[in-house]
């Protein structure tokens, strides 16, 4: 005799599970003061398990009001400012300020000027990538990294040190100019700086492109398409990372770059393995570009000399001279006169495309000044990027979007 | 595709009210308040103009009439070129703005940046809180009357306060530059404190916030 066996109801059981087990979602707050965000910012997480149904960053806790500062000094005193957004390229900020008013006041510097700048931009490329790289492995689980790029990064603020008079914050350049010449031999030691660079930056990177570990966390993981990047506005790495050709050394030359050699790196997943390898390889397209412009250093003046309302003349000419005394005096009281206009000025900075807005009623002041930071930018996207990933994914996507609060909060 | 020299002519064949404005550097237009979307939306599919960089505002002081003036940057990842769209505000008190989160999703914090900064009010947004102050600051900090040395504002958090019913009053700040004590023998008296003590370990603290 058969015996006839009632099979259980699936559906009627998980019924039954789902009223004894009943579950909600949590909401969890990740920061101010977390090691992965980098800085202070917080996310309002909500999880359904260990699944993100929902991410808010909340933004702020570094606000300074550097845009209302900026409307209340000379445009000299805001480059202290400058070193503040992003401070892990403090030398490429300063850069990007100065050139974005002197457009507004039609100002050519020389291009030994050109080739500082150049070189103070691609030197800052490196150590902002070296810090981003090593703490994405701290982020991940791999120490060591971040022990053998600050080692290369100590070294680079030697040279920042040697050139600027200090490490971190450099406030080297001057609306017209630079604050001083490079000092005699800083571009042999540069030199000698890329050729020990390269073979430990492909250490470096050896210890994780094919580190099981780190692929795990980071292949597949925060992907970002193609047409997001853009419609976001996401820039620098993180939108090349996606496959965006956009670099603005490239598609619009600034600082000379059109005379120099080198190769823009994109990723094709848009995955947090792809902007790692964007970063690296950038790395490597920067001391390229660096040896090239010492191997073609022009000689000249290091300063726009024909624009006597707006770049200080030397110290010693100003102790002698009674025209360049008053010409010191006049810069330093009223600040360089810059025409009345409105400008908008982007850099390819590390981060990305660091615009200022600047618009001007004349005189020493601005009247309005917009920084548009690459970091706000490409934090806008986590919302969408978080959304379905798992709460440990959440370390991996912000450690590789590579954000500087300093710069986002302003 | 059309060069981006051609954009104001051919922007001015379409749409009425487009003039061009005055700029050091890129190619600038005016759009009268209500045609914005469509002349952004126009500019993003026919000319390629398809990266929001930046949207802000100008604020103009207090007694010129228009006041606000907002201020769209694109740029195309195609052809290279920027263009500056601005457009003024048609009310100087209560100056608002259509949003333009639907053409690109990006420009939803930066609207967020523009209403917290200036307080212009995006309408359509469809989370247009504020994003760098706090929830419940009282004050558009980059408007022109406000002072750069700020206003002193307490810091009622609404949600502690609802859980604890209980007014919450923010440490003193206004303190600074911060002072030692001299000649105390005990080392946590000696600890450099703010020099605004109105309420600290020792002293209660009061009921009301002092503003």
């Amino acid at each position: 005799m058969a015996t006839e066996f009632a099979f259980p109801d699936a559906s009627a059981r998980s019924a039954a599970a789902a009223q004894e087990f009943e579950t909600e979602k949590m909401s969890l707050s990740m920061g101010p003061s977390h090691p992965s965000t980098h800085g202070v910012l917080r996310l309002q997480m909500e999880l359904d398990g260990e699944v993100l149904t929902k991410c808010d960053p909340v933004l702020g806790y570094l606000h300074r009001g550097d845009e209302k500062i900026a409307e209340n000094m000379t445009y000299n005193q805001f480059v202290p400012y400058t070193d503040r957004l992003d401070y892990l390229a403090p030398l490429a900020n300063n850069v990007a300020y100065a050139i974005a008013v002197e457009r507004l006041a039609k100002l050519e510097v020389p291009p030994r000027c050109q080739a500082i700048r150049l070189i103070c931009c691609e030197l800052a490329r490196i150590s902002s990538h070296l810090m981003g790289l090593g703490a994405y492995g701290i982020d991940v689980g791999a120490w060591s990294v971040f022990l053998y790029s600050f080692t290369e990064r100590e070294k680079l603020y030697k040279l920042f040190e040697e050139l600027t008079g200090a490490r971190f914050t450099t406030s080297y350049t001057r609306i017209g100019g630079v604050s001083r010449d490079v000092p005699e031999g800083w571009t042999d030691r540069v030199n000698a700086f890329c050729d020990q660079f390269l073979p430990i930056l492909d250490e470096i990177l050896r210890l994780l492109t094919r580190n099981k570990i780190f692929m795990d966390r980071t292949v597949g993981i925060g992907v970002i398409s193609k047409e997001d990047a853009i419609a976001y506005g996401l820039s620098g790495p993180n939108a090349r990372g996606s496959g965006v050709t956009l670099d603005l050394r490239k598609d619009r030359p600034y600082c000379g770059y059109e005379q120099y050699e080198f190769d823009v790196p994109v990723g094709s997943n848009g995955d947090c393995y792809d902007r790692y390898l964007v970063r690296g390889e950038e790395m490597k397209q920067a001391v390229r570009i660096v040896k090239q412009a010492i191997a073609k250093f022009p000689g000249g003046d290091w300063y726009a000399k024909d624009a006597r309302k707006i770049f200080a003349p030397p110290k010693d000419k100003v102790l002698t001279s009674m025209e360049e005394l008053i010409q010191n005096f006049m810069i330093v009281t009223e600040g360089p006169q810059i025409p009345a206009g409105e400008v908008y000025f982007e850099a390819e900075n590390p981060k990305g495309m660091l615009g200022f807005y600047i618009v001007s009623k004349g005189g020493g002041v601005p009247w309005r000044m917009k920084i548009r930071s690459p970091s706000f930018c490409n934090l806008s996207i986590l919302p969408k990027v978080c959304r379905g990933e798992m709460i440990s994914d959440v370390v991996s996507i912000l450690g590789s979007l590579d954000f500087v609060m300093g710069e986002c909060d302003r | 595709m059309t060069a981006p020299a051609d954009v104001t002519a051919a922007l001015q064949a379409k749409f009425s009210g487009i003039t061009p404005r005055p700029s050091a550097d890129h190619p600038a237009i005016n759009v009268p308040n209500a045609d914005v979307v469509a002349v952004l939306k126009y500019l993003r599919d026919e000319f390629a103009f398809d990266f929001l960089t930046d949207v802000t505002a100008i604020d103009w002081a207090e007694g010129t009439s228009p006041r606000f003036t907002v201020v769209w940057h694109l740029y195309s990842s195609t052809t290279h070129a920027y263009l500056r769209v601005a457009s003024n505000c048609s009310s100087d008190t209560e100056p608002s703005m259509p949003t333009v989160v639907d053409l690109w999703p990006g420009a939803n914090w930066h609207e967020r940046e523009t209403w917290d900064l200036l307080g212009i009010k995006f309408t359509g947004h469809p989370d247009l809180r504020r994003i760098l102050m706090w929830d419940e600051y009282p004050y558009h900090p980059l408007r022109k009357e406000f002072p750069l040395a700020g206003i002193e504002t307490a810091l009622p958090d609404l949600e502690v306060a609802e859980e604890t019913k209980t007014k919450v009053i923010a440490a003193p700040m206004v303190g600074g530059p911060f002072v030692a004590s001299s000649g105390e023998v005990n080392p946590s008296d000696a600890e450099p404190r703010a020099k605004d003590e109105s309420w600290n370990e020792r002293r209660e603290k009061p009921d009301e916030p002092n503003v």
